[in-house]
């Protein structure tokens, strides 16, 4: 075991410190720290050209191929890259879905002429997508999908007609990937595709989800015959099931450094209350914060065991299994012990009508970290079954 | 960064799971708990001779293997995990480490090739009221002409009443707190010294009350500079900290995989119980808390090897040792209480081994301190300390 990384990544590490250094100030200056989960509503303009920005430095797709434009960094250098950004402050990426998701997915499985078509707009971060897979009757159970794709021989297109829901940043994005069921008459997993659809067309229709904490970063979206060209399926019709899951495995928690980073960040800000309001004085705040502390540094232990254990094959090893559950639960805590070392200001806004102050918007935020992403149920069922390997759950016949 | 264990130090896991599997049965556990000693001196002579486990993390200047502390927690893990009854814990997570630490070369020299090839140890530093930090010093000691008289209570000693060789803490007559602290290695056959087991509701590991009574040590038995050890004896508090963790870790991992097995075996209302939500649920949660309970303790070990290198990265062993112990502590008793409530009636059982590992899990919660002892701990680093920027 060795907990010091190389020569050559503490070298990236400055590289990267000293590129946001230099360019994460000035205009810039007002989006550090924001955006992300519960702040994807703000400064979006600025965090578009801050997109192109990093691109220019070509801070973006670090971790793709060389051959579709990125430097082939190692989880090591991924790592730091997640971790200094953090560190830096740097804003929630817009890009994030694209870079992340939508790339390595057609890098993977897209044909040529789709890598060509759509990987060099997500690296330049001018290309924006978002994601289409849970629905109103698809939530934990997301092989229930129900909207359909049809193609359309005469016109030689897909069309998609079907509702989404929970899409982040649709209202922003070029672009949409989509699964839909390819054969009406499937069911379960069976008979889905993967499609990549253009948002600005008429047969979509984006309408804004306002949330617990009055902002609306949440999305529905609804298609009515949608439509995209006879090569925007990746894989087979049928194969759409692979593909989604396939996507799903690709983050291979590279992110997770920088996202403690962030709760690095919310945890210090909650600590600098503790000892302003008193609050640090109070026993059951101090072994409250004492908790917080042991989670979030254990959950960086975890991360390292995970990063340096996950197989090629992109299969879950058993610290990557509880790792959203183990998160969730802790981000969702924090959020309840910021209000309770605030005392009775934890009530008081910013402003009307509903501005929250940071910390506020955590606490409510949080209560979506243990549902969007699989919830703590589903996660558990996940451990037993696939850890534990004890019995699935058994399949109901209601629709 | 490579945060996972080496080909050799996996290995040197694996071989002592194979080798406790076979020699630390239930049956094996169960004859040395019903002795005075509290375990069997021929599965100590075999790890002693075969696998030198005693010498792991001595230096071969010493006498020993010169591994390091991840090898030594990995070790420790699979004693855990089978409730192996050894003086392991205290001759070398104590009582070498106590010299490691805070012997001089002259005594480094003498004592360590001795626990090095099996003599047994263990330190001996708590009073009867129930401290674990610098105030559960109590014993006192006094300059006399030609060395030092120690006299004073010490109660739950790991393995006190067998051990052959103890390292003491005892304090000036006036001090108060971490003031005044003095260490001192001694043969446990020294005049003055009475020896008592105490029987223990765990009884995996031994406990014993030790009454020091006008014991007369020599000058050459004073570890470091008199009234000045507490920093020492902090870093050895911590050390074994880690270890205890590291076994409750291995407990922890086995409560969960034998309720699991057991989960698969029983059938009630027709479906065996592992296939009932609440069940899965349950021991969902008891593998998250193995799981990052062993993360903690890898880490810690990590920093373990760098305190006793002396190295910058080692100042964090406080930290480390509290977030490993705080964690494993709260992992362990919750995954031996769910264990008992998954198995039902059973659970309940003296035949079926899950409630010996809920005793462990109490003893080695409660043993240099339980979660709330090391959080408060830690409020005291995060919250106590001056602003930094």
């Amino acid at each position: 075991m060795k907990l010091s990384f190389s020569e050559e990544d503490e070298q990236f590490r400055a590289e990267v410190a000293s590129w946001l250094a230099d360019n994460l100030g000035g205009e810039f200056e007002a989006i550090r720290y924001r955006g992300g989960p519960g702040d994807e509503h703000s400064c979006v303009e600025e965090r578009k050209t801050w997109e192109r920005t990093l691109h220019a430095g070509g801070w973006t797709g670090i971790g793709w191929p060389r051959e579709h434009g990125g430097r082939d960094a190692s989880i090591e250098q991924q790592v730091i890259f997640n971790e200094e950004y953090a560190r830096a402050g740097g804003p929630g990426r817009m890009g994030h879905i694209g870079e992340t998701l939508v790339g390595p997915t057609l890098i993977a499985f897209g044909s040529e002429k789709q890598k060509q078509r759509f990987l060099p707009g997500i690296l330049r971060g001018e290309d924006l997508w978002c994601q289409g897979y849970s629905e109103p009757s698809a939530g934990s159970d997301l092989a229930n999908v129900k909207t359909r794709a049809h193609f359309d021989e005469a016109r030689g297109q897909w069309l998609i007609s079907g509702q989404k829901v929970w899409t982040s940043l649709a209202h922003e994005s070029q672009y949409c990937f989509v699964i839909a069921r390819t054969d009406a008459a499937s069911s379960g997993h069976k008979g889905l595709g993967f499609f990549l659809l253009a948002m600005n067309q008429p047969g979509i229709d984006v309408r804004p989800i306002e949330q617990i904490t009055g902002t609306c970063e949440f999305n529905e979206v609804f298609f009515d015959e949608a439509h995209c060209g006879a090569d925007d399926i990746v894989g087979a019709p049928g194969e759409g099931w692979r593909v989604a899951m396939g996507l799903l495995g690709f983050e291979r928690g590279v992110s997770t450094l920088g996202q403690q980073m962030l709760f690095q960040n919310e945890f210090d800000e909650v600590l600098r209350i503790a000892r302003e309001n008193g609050a640090a004085q109070d026993p059951a705040i101090r072994q409250r914060i004492a908790d917080a502390h042991v989670g979030l540094r254990i959950m960086r232990f975890n991360s390292m065991r995970m990063l340096s254990g996950g197989g090629d094959d992109g299969s879950l090893n058993r610290e990557a299994m509880i790792y959203k559950l183990y998160w969730a639960s802790w981000h969702r805590n924090l959020g309840k012990l910021a209000m309770d070392v605030l005392g009775p200001e934890s009530e008081i806004l910013e402003g009307a009508p509903y501005q929250l102050s940071r910390l506020q918007s955590l606490y409510l935020f949080t209560r979506a970290d243990t549902i969007y992403g699989g919830t703590n149920q589903i996660q558990r069922n996940i451990i037993a079954e696939r850890a534990l390997n004890m019995p699935r759950e058994p399949r109901g016949s209601l629709k | 960064m490579d945060f996972r264990f080496t080909e050799e130090q996996d290995m040197i896991r694996s071989t002592a799971e194979t080798f406790l599997a076979e020699l630390s049965s239930s049956r094996d556990v169960r004859n040395a708990m019903a002795t005075e000693r509290g375990y069997d001196p021929a599965l100590w002579q075999r790890i002693c001779n075969d696998m030198y486990w005693q010498a792991m993390h001595i230096p071969e200047a010493y006498g020993g293997l010169g591994l390091g502390y991840v090898e030594l927690v990995a070790t420790m893990e699979q004693m855990g995990r089978h409730l192996l009854c050894s003086p392991f814990f205290s001759s070398v997570c104590l009582a070498a480490n106590a010299l490691l630490v805070a012997g001089n070369e002259e005594q480094r020299k003498h004592y360590l090739p001795e626990l090095a090839a099996g003599t047994t140890g263990t330190l001996v530093y708590t009073g009867n009221n129930g401290r674990w930090d610098a105030s559960a010093v109590t014993g006192v000691c006094v300059a006399v002409e030609g060395g030092y008289r120690i006299n004073g209570t010490y109660r739950y000693v790991p393995d006190g009443h067998t051990a052959e060789l103890l390292v003491v803490a005892a304090r000036s007559a006036d001090s108060v707190g971490e003031d005044g602290i003095s260490l001192f290695v001694l043969p446990a056959d020294t005049a003055g010294i009475q020896r008592q087991w105490l029987p223990t509701m765990d009884q995996t590991r031994r406990q014993a009350q030790l009454v020091f009574e006008d014991v007369f040590v020599p000058v050459a038995a004073l570890m470091g500079e008199p009234g000045r050890a507490w920093p020492a004896l902090a870093k050895v508090i911590d050390l074994a900290a880690v270890a205890i963790a590291a076994d409750q870790v291995g407990g922890a991992q086995q409560v969960l995989d034998s309720t699991v097995a057991y989960l698969q075996e029983r059938v009630q209302f027709g479906r065996v119980i592992a296939s009932y939500q609440a069940v899965k649920h349950k021991a969902a949660d008891m593998m998250v808390k193995a799981e990052a309970a062993r993360s903690a303790v890898y880490y810690a070990a990590c920093i373990a090897d760098e305190a006793l290198a002396d190295r910058p990265l080692g100042l964090e062993l406080a930290e480390a040792a509290s977030i490993a112990k705080a964690y494993c502590s709260d992992a362990y008793f919750f995954n031996a209480g769910c264990g008992i409530q998954l198995h039902g009636g059973v659970g309940f059982t003296a035949e079926y081994d899950i409630q010996l590992y809920f005793k462990r899990a109490k003893s080695t919660e409660i043993f240099l301190g339980d979660g709330a002892y090391h959080r408060e701990r830690l409020a005291k680093l995060l919250l106590d300390t001056e602003m930094t920027a």
